[in-house]
């Protein structure tokens, strides 16, 4: 049980007051960037990323995480009592969230959501925990080729597994891909795809897109929706959270069971909104009563919520084990990460050690303190939403700006945000996928970088791809991915139909 | 909304059902948007190719791997092309109607005159303007309340920034009075 003593090591790391003091002011402001419409996780802390480049790493990150647990809980309360999904992975638990708000039992609807997110985190953290270490000790012994085949394995299953259009999700990747690579060339130092300027000689930086992608373009959509913000008061008492508490051991199954997809989910990139869907349905199907699913049933949000956060934090394991983010605000952390130097992937277990349990810790901490922090604040952060929206949207604008300037002191970089939020407002409408680009961006020159160095090993020979049994069945398994569609309808053509009886 | 909230919060009017003209329709956005993409692609292609996706005995040269991925993109555009040219003639509906348009617009000017303004007045005083100018002109909320939250909101971004995290803004001449 080597990880507890390493636990405990992070632990210490943690408790000091300056930390705790920035875990405070990271869960309010994530939890402020949830409730905003228009804003929710990647968002809030691309936009609020800046504020931590003058940080020491394990404050910045812990900061960071904390951001990201603030905005998880921060998008439960809209999604209840307002009806508006914070992010695409709330849909589900609108579901009976709002009927239950709308019958009165708001505070037993955010109780019920609060408690599965900490629940399904807490499973998730505990996997992080006891496997992130094996996982990262094992990738160890990865070369380039075994790193380019998980890239790969990445890619496709974003390809293979989308809800999207295929070309649009291969669209997505490939223009991430590409605007990854402008700028110097890493392994020869010449200079591509710049046409002569010099302001595309850095490259263009993944936070300035993400904060347009992301922060803009929902401005843009959320004033075009114009957002009625018709909602419901809600204060928790005591009473009503001991009363969801103690029927807690009823929904035992659910909560099992949708931790369990979760985590399972989160771990294939993208998986958090399918999770979500998945615990409901499957808690839907399962009841004894699947009728009064959607009319305001608490086991609707349990169901949904313990998924959706299970699998929005086991998305951090392959990005802490492996350097591979699982979801659009993985890749975004990750790319916090890079800002000081530090390279996730099996290498930082083994370097910056104190550095890694501290942010493992920190997600502990961070879970129970944002829990019992929501519980506390919901009136005050339901009042947010009191805020017009035109007073909002500017202080936003504003926001992603700072941030956008911030990373190299650049006022092309605004210029590029911008750029980036008419793209990204574009391309959400007409449904090409924004997830792929984010993750194309942040490990576009690491791919390309661990494809050019094993052919170099292997003078330009593809099989050096298959070369092994562990490099052969990850890029074997990547393209039984990336043609899943194609060979699950092959599978389905020929099984033998039933004979009608 | 069958039973009645316990307490309606916010003053945005809703317009039940927004039937105004579409602007344009999806398909034409999505069409153009793919031939963008794809003069993109062409255009990256050819850079690559000027850049050497030969191999040298080094490996492949700096622009192999994007020349591909460019090939890959060309692909799939001509392939979402396709699909658009197959289904022309189907009924297709609004990328984005009349009013919701106006409505990005009135958020979407003022960023891009934001930008600009921010090297020429300093980032603060521009978000000051944008702020206040924002909640007066298109929120239609109360001038003195939009001032005063302009006001907190800049001096706190300023605080925040440029003296307790030591990150450097553009600045103008209102902050050169000041002897920052």
């Amino acid at each position: 049980m080597e990880a507890f003593g390493l636990l405990a090591m992070g632990f210490k790391v943690l408790l000091t007051w300056k930390i705790l003091a920035l875990m405070m002011v990271g869960l309010t402001l994530g939890i402020f960037v949830g409730v905003l419409p228009g804003l929710g996780g990647p968002n809030g802390v691309a936009i609020l990323l800046p504020l931590t480049f003058t940080m020491d790493p394990t404050s910045a990150i812990v900061m960071l995480s904390c951001i990201y647990w603030g905005a998880l809980f921060g998008g439960a309360i809209t999604s209840i009592l307002f009806n508006i999904p914070g992010e695409a992975w709330s849909v589900a638990t609108t579901f009976d969230g709002y009927p239950m708000a709308q019958k009165g039992q708001a505070a037993e609807a955010l109780t019920a959501a609060f408690t599965s997110s900490f629940i399904g985190s807490f499973v998730a953290v505990l996997l992080i925990t006891f496997l992130a270490p094996r996982i990262a000790s094992f990738a160890l012994q990865f070369g380039p080729p075994e790193f380019f085949a998980v890239y790969l394995l990445t890619f496709c299953s974003f390809v293979g597994l989308g809800k999207e259009d295929k070309h649009k999700t291969i669209i997505s990747m490939a223009l991430g891909l590409l605007i990854a690579g402008i700028g110097m060339d890493t392994v020869s130092g010449t200079l591509r795809m710049t046409f002569g300027s010099s302001e595309l000689l850095r490259g263009v930086n993944f936070l300035v897109a993400v904060i347009g992608l992301f922060g803009i373009s929902e401005i843009l959509l959320t004033m075009e929706e114009r957002l009625a913000l018709k909602g419901h008061a809600a204060r928790i008492s005591l009473r009503v959270v001991w009363s969801v508490w103690k029927d807690l051991p009823k929904y035992w199954v659910t909560l099992v069971r949708s931790s369990f997809i979760g985590c399972w989910l989160g771990i294939t990139p993208g998986g958090a909104i399918a999770a979500s869907f998945m615990g409901y349905n499957l808690a839907k199907r399962m009841s004894k009563d699947p009728e009064s699913f959607g009319k305001g049933r608490i086991e609707g949000v349990f169901a949904p919520e313990t998924a959706a956060h299970a699998s929005g934090t086991s998305a951090l394991l392959p990005m802490l084990a492996l350097g591979i983010p699982g979801s659009g605000t993985a890749a975004i952390l990750l790319g916090g990460l890079m800002v000081w130097g530090l390279n996730p992937g099996p290498m930082l277990f083994v370097e910056h050690k104190d550095f890694v349990w501290g942010l493992i810790a920190s997600m502990y901490l961070g879970n129970v303190v944002g829990l019992v922090m929501v519980l506390t604040t919901v009136p005050i952060f339901a009042s947010v939403l009191r805020v017009p929206f035109a007073a909002i949207a500017p202080m936003i604008v504003v926001s992603c700006a700072i941030g956008a300037f911030a990373i190299q002191n650049a006022m092309f970089d605004i210029w590029l945000m911008v750029l980036f939020g008419v793209v990204g407002y574009v391309f959400k409408k007409i449904g090409i996928p924004l997830a792929p680009l984010t993750l194309a961006l942040v490990l576009g020159s690491r791919a390309e970088d661990s494809f050019r160095l094993s052919m170099i090993g292997a003078a330009g020979d593809l099989r050096v791809f298959w070369s092994n049994g562990l490099v052969g069945t990850i890029t074997t398994l990547a393209l039984v991915l990336l043609f899943w569609p194609v060979i699950a309808r092959a599978i389905r053509a020929l099984r033998p139909r039933p004979q009608p009886a | 909304m069958s039973s009645t909230p316990d307490e309606v919060l916010g003053a945005a009017p809703q317009d039940e059902g927004d039937t105004s003209p579409a602007v344009i329709g999806r398909r034409p956005v999505e069409t153009v948007t793919l031939a963008i993409v794809l003069a993109f692609s062409v255009l990256m292609a050819w850079d690559n190719w000027r850049t050497g996706i030969a191999w040298e005995s080094t490996g492949p040269k700096a622009g192999y791997f994007p020349f591909y991925v460019s090939v890959i993109m060309a692909g799939a555009c001509l392939w979402g092309l396709a699909i658009e040219f197959m289904r022309r003639g189907t009924p297709d509906e609004p990328f984005v109607r009349r009013n919701q348009f106006r409505r990005v617009m009135q958020v979407f000017v003022p960023t891009l005159a934001f930008v600009p303004a921010t090297q020429w007045l300093g980032l603060y005083v521009s978000s000051f303007i944008l702020i206040a100018g924002f909640m007066i002109a298109i929120g239609k909320l109360k001038p003195w309340i939009s001032i005063v939250t302009a006001l907190v909101f800049s001096v706190a971004m300023f605080v925040t920034f440029e003296i307790a995290f030591d990150v450097i803004m553009p600045k103008g001449p209102l902050e050169r009075m000041l002897g920052r």
